[in-house]
């Protein structure tokens, strides 16, 4: 019975409304669907209006489908996907299910999802399968994996071959390879387990947090704010207790390298998260996954477990009196917003993820209104290794204003996808002669919300005074249509959108129409000056990251590719109607049967 | 030198912005003599006889005919204006747009109570009468319009104002209270 | 505390109080910031943006963003006000606000700002989205064709038990406000003309109310929006 069954799962979760989303999840595991009934039951579990509990369901992409399928098939339909054939993928999943994308067959068994990036650029096309990640995908293997549904077989039993390093562990067991092309010695080269926390704990937390600015560590979500300045300013706070929270909700499309450190690398960041919880006083931690990397819990769930055992984690850590800390891992369930980290804040409370309004900060009000740190996973592995090798040694590496490494997420049109963990300061062009990427037309750096840059500026380099990137880098070789990757990524922001906010909810869906009446030929000279506009004003008044870099992909080719846009509109023409007589007929003709003379036929021949 | 000219229609409207022209009062007699009207209901000139310089619409496209009258309109004035709610924005005619035209059609010729139960159910398709559109289109959408003055209908003070600044070639003082939706 | 603040705003001097908002301050220095998702007394959600201003270069909602000592902040200059018309009018096309036709219209606060801006036809293309008219419980109507999605329902209206009556579903342009049925249907009457009088627009309505204040004698009928805050410069 439902209701036996959800007043369980809300009892496991100690009846905690905090914990919704992991409510909502387990029981949407086991009833297989959310109805609005179930939600209500939630509701009345939790003492909570249904409103509330339907909010959070309908805000994530995950949860939001009513009835998901028994198999509920998630497919990624991102750009580099679409490049490696996902379109073709696609359409043999919904010959072989009997249903269109957006369905789930009448049987209720297989349900066809489309969804954004989930982070297998480099194994595209791919698709998630109630939880089982599917990469490299053919047309046999789609055609393969339907009949398995149907026949109701254990999907992970298809997941084959397995992937390469920790994939293919026992408690992974994973087709996803870790296709890392260079390791470097920040993220990837040997760690000792034990070696970061031992330095730490043999200093004050003062002077963690001095060595960790004496190391100049810049955050590596993108925005690059000084990491030992972040945790000073939370460590100052006099609220208690303090957080760690590390975002490990990488969505930005293209980005796949925290996907990579987690599997093989949880224990330099797990010691990362611990010493900065010494730094900044805090005794716990939240490690926020994204639903799409549910697979990998497990396996961090079991090296937690390790390092717990040695004394890791837990009290007296490194053999230090009231060093004590210990770390949750948490899931999203699919909501790209959530990776700015007022937004993973409110949803690792059980929250839609919307982001706040700042100030107050996260270090002043972040985790349950508490002084927290939200650093990038890549960040707290390379305070690990600052700790363990010494601030000096780090600042051999990159550049002078942007120290250490960079893990990138190169995919698309390049003949070695995967991970590359370079220093600061390499050009564009060194690294796509790196990746097998030497012809392309152009590069999206730092993914949709980064810029798109030409041949001309390959010569740049990536670091935070030129290019500074979350690390996703896509390569457009010679033939792409640049429109259409501009296309998708507005498709992408206008999904995602939190929708709080006017000039993001709306003005995102407002710059998408334009821009495929300027593709569809309809566009005019004001055309384009009007979608630059509206793009600046959106960036400009928009509440958060999302809504202030959203443009980004229409701004940047129009300033580097504006020959693409000039031969695209009528350039002698003030004034071209989208309006097609023929077309607005059409349906009211099916419906009388009226032959379309006289008014009609004259008028359009005008 | 002759009096400038000025043409009006009423396409998916009520004629309630035609009456608001009407409720300039005695200023109409004033107009009279600055003004030469043409084609318009108002002095029931069906077809164009000269070049025009100012258009007034009222209404927005919700069939064909509406189309073929803006865009002749459109060929004919030198200056065109979509004057009142429903020529913006497809007004009151445009709470259908959403709605499958064939539930339009339907409720309207169906299933509407004034339909006798006994008698056949026929969708008019003769083929003289103007085709419904998908949807209700404002104006500015099909030819390019010059300017707008909104309510519903747009007060008479607003359409004598506007017309004057025009015909002097002075900007319009928009002082609070003129511009209404309603 | 009792320290006072300086900022100017336009470059007119003004004080203010610590923890005040700049819009606060600038209403309690007689000067009018458009707003429209803030409600006086409800703790403001930023998320309507006309209220943006430009303090130190940066972007800001004056609802939500404290004033600090020697602030100087832009607000009634060209970009931003045409910023501030072009969110209204993003309001105009996302949703279909048929004016003649609402129980709303000359109190509404959405048509207010438009009326100052002096809104003739919104620069972008309407959307003509398909909403409906919702029952919201025994008493209440949401026309959703109308929502503006400010929150200051989802803010503002909760149970004695402090339960969220209404709230927000889905998210990106799908976003709509919608409540709990039961909590709705057994708010007291108070409550419910509550709800109806916070909406800014016409989409909460009380069953069976509505037009009670005739043409002319409307709320913006006679003076715009914020003229009860603005004091002329002396």
């Amino acid at each position: 019975m439902p209701k036996g069954i959800i007043e369980t799962v809300v009892a496991r979760h100690r009846k905690d409304r905090t914990r919704l989303l992991d409510i909502v999840r387990d029981v949407r595991e086991e009833l297989g669907r959310i109805t609005p009934e179930d939600t209500a039951l939630i509701a009345a579990s939790l003492g909570v209006s249904t409103i509330e509990v339907e909010g959070v369901v309908t805000f994530y992409h995950f949860f939001g489908n009513e009835a998901a399928g028994t198999y509920a098939v998630y497919l990624n339909t991102n750009i580099v996907a679409a490049m490696k054939g996902s379109t073709a993928i696609k359409a043999v999943f919904e010959k072989a299910a009997g249903v269109p994308f957006g369905n789930v067959t009448p049987d209720g068994r297989i349900g066809l999802h489309e969804t954004s990036c989930i982070g297998m650029n480099d194994q595209e096309p791919s698709a998630i399968i109630n939880g089982t990640i599917f990469t490299r995908l053919t047309p046999a293997k789609a055609k393969a994996l339907v009949t398995a549904m149907e026949a109701g077989k254990d999907i992970r039993k298809l997941a084959v071959p397995l992937g390469d390093g920790a994939n293919a562990s026992k408690v992974v067991r994973s087709m996803v390879h870790n296709n890392i092309r260079r390791k470097g010695p920040v993220l990837f080269a040997p760690f000792r387990s034990g070696s970061a926390l031992k330095k730490a704990a043999s200093l004050s937390p003062e002077d963690v947090i001095a060595e960790v600015k004496r190391a100049n560590l810049l955050g590596r979500g993108g925005a690059g704010f000084p990491t030992g300045l972040k945790w000073e300013f939370c460590r100052r706070e006099k609220g208690q207790p303090h957080y760690v929270v590390c975002n490990a909700d990488e969505g930005e499309p293209g980005t796949f390298k925290d996907r990579v450190i987690l599997t093989e690398m949880p224990h330099l960041l797990f010691e990362g998260m611990a010493l900065a919880g010494y730094a900044i006083g805090a005794s716990e931690g939240v490690l926020y996954l994204r639903g799409e990397y549910a697979y990998l819990k497990p396996h961090l769930e079991k090296v937690l477990a390790g390092m717990r055992r040695k004394k890791w984690l837990g009290t007296g850590i490194a053999g230090k009196r009231g060093f004590t800390f210990d770390i949750a891992v948490m899931l999203g369930a699919g909501a790209y917003i959530c990776g700015e980290e007022s937004a993973l804040i409110e949803s690792a409370q059980g929250n839609r993820g919307e982001p706040r309004d700042r100030p107050p900060f996260p270090v002043q009000n972040g985790y349950f209104g508490k002084p927290t740190t939200v650093n990038n996973v890549e960040t707290l592995c390379a305070a690990a290794r600052i700790l363990a090798k010494g601030a000096d040694w780090f600042k051999t590496l990159g550049t002078p204003r942007s120290a250490g490494t960079k893990v990138l997420s190169v995919s698309g049109d390049c003949k070695k996808p995967g991970v590359y963990e370079v220093p600061f300061g390499l050009s564009v062009a060194s690294l796509l002669a790196m990746a097998g990427g030497g012809d392309a037309r152009a590069v999206q750096v730092g993914g949709p919300s980064g810029a798109c840059i030409p041949r001309a500026q390959f010569e740049r380099a990536i670091a935070f005074e030129d290019l500074a990137t979350g690390g996703s880098v896509i390569v457009f070789g010679p033939e792409r249509d640049l429109f259409e990757v501009v296309r998708n990524f507005m498709d992408f922001f206008v999904e995602e959108s939190c929708g709080w906010c006017t000039p993001c909810r709306v003005g995102n869906v407002l710059l998408k129409r334009e821009l495929e009446k300027i593709m569809a030929g309809k566009g005019t000279v004001r055309d384009l000056e009007e979608i630059e506009a509206w793009g600046k004003m959106i960036k400009a008044t928009s509440r958060c990251g999302l809504g202030q870099t959203s443009p980004n992909p229409i701004l940047t080719t129009l300033q580097n590719f504006r020959e693409m846009y000039m031969a695209k509109v009528d350039a002698g023409r003030a004034f071209i109607s989208e309006f097609d007589l023929e077309e607005a007929i059409r349906p009211a003709v099916a419906v009388t049967g009226q032959k379309p003379a006289g008014h009609a036929a004259e008028a359009d021949h005008e | 030198m002759s009096k400038p000219v000025i043409a009006t229609a009423s396409l998916a409207g009520c004629f309630g912005c035609h009456m608001s022209i009407l409720d300039i009062d005695e200023r109409i007699l004033q107009l009279v003599e600055l003004v030469e009207f043409n084609k318009s209901p108002i002095d029931d000139i069906k077809t164009f006889t000269k070049p025009v310089d100012i258009g007034l619409i009222e209404g927005g496209c919700c069939n064909s005919e509406n189309v073929e009258n803006l865009r002749s309109f459109r060929a004919n004035c030198k200056i065109l204006i979509s004057v009142g709610e429903c020529a913006i924005m497809g007004g009151l005619p445009a709470m259908r747009n959403g709605i499958p035209i064939r539930e339009c059609l339907e409720e309207a010729y169906f299933h509407t109570p004034t339909i006798d139960p006994a008698d056949p159910r026929i969708m008019p398709h003769d083929e003289e009468l103007p085709v419904i559109l998908d949807r209700v289109y404002p104006n500015h959408e099909i030819v390019p319009v010059d300017y707008y003055l909104p309510g519903c209908p747009p007060s008479a003070d607003l359409i004598w104002k506007a017309l004057v600044a025009l015909l002097e070639g002075k900007p319009l003082d928009l002082s609070y209270g003129l511009i209404k939706f309603d | 505390m009792s320290n006072i603040i300086k900022i100017t705003i336009d470059g007119r001097e003004c004080t203010a109080r610590p923890g005040q908002t700049v819009l606060e301050a600038a209403a309690a220095n007689g000067i009018y910031i458009p707003s429209l998702c803030r409600f006086e007394g409800l703790k403001p959600a930023g998320s309507c943006r006309v209220c943006t201003v430009r303090v130190g270069g940066r972007y800001q909602a004056s609802c939500t963003f404290p004033v600090s000592e020697g602030m100087a902040v832009e607000s009634a200059v060209p970009d931003l006000e045409d910023m501030r018309k072009a969110i209204v009018e993003m309001l105009f096309v996302e949703g279909n606000h048929m004016c003649p036709t609402c129980e709303k219209s000359g109190n509404c606060e959405l048509q207010a700002l438009a009326y100052r801006f002096r809104m003739l036809v919104p620069r972008f293309p309407y959307l003509f989205p398909k909403k409906a008219v919702e029952p919201a419980g025994s008493k209440l109507l949401m026309e959703q064709n109308r929502c503006i999605k400010c929150l200051r329902c989802a803010t503002g209206i909760r149970t004695k038990d402090n339960k969220k009556v209404f709230g927000p579903l889905h998210r990106s342009v799908e976003k709509k406000l919608f409540v709990d049925p039961a909590l709705a249907s057994a708010l007291p009457e108070r409550w419910a003309r509550k709800a109806m009088d916070r909406c800014p627009v016409g989409c909460i309505l009380r069953k069976e109310v509505g037009f009670a204040v005739p043409v002319g004698r409307r709320k913006y009928d006679k003076a715009p929006i914020g003229s009860d805050i603005e004091k002329p410069r002396s």
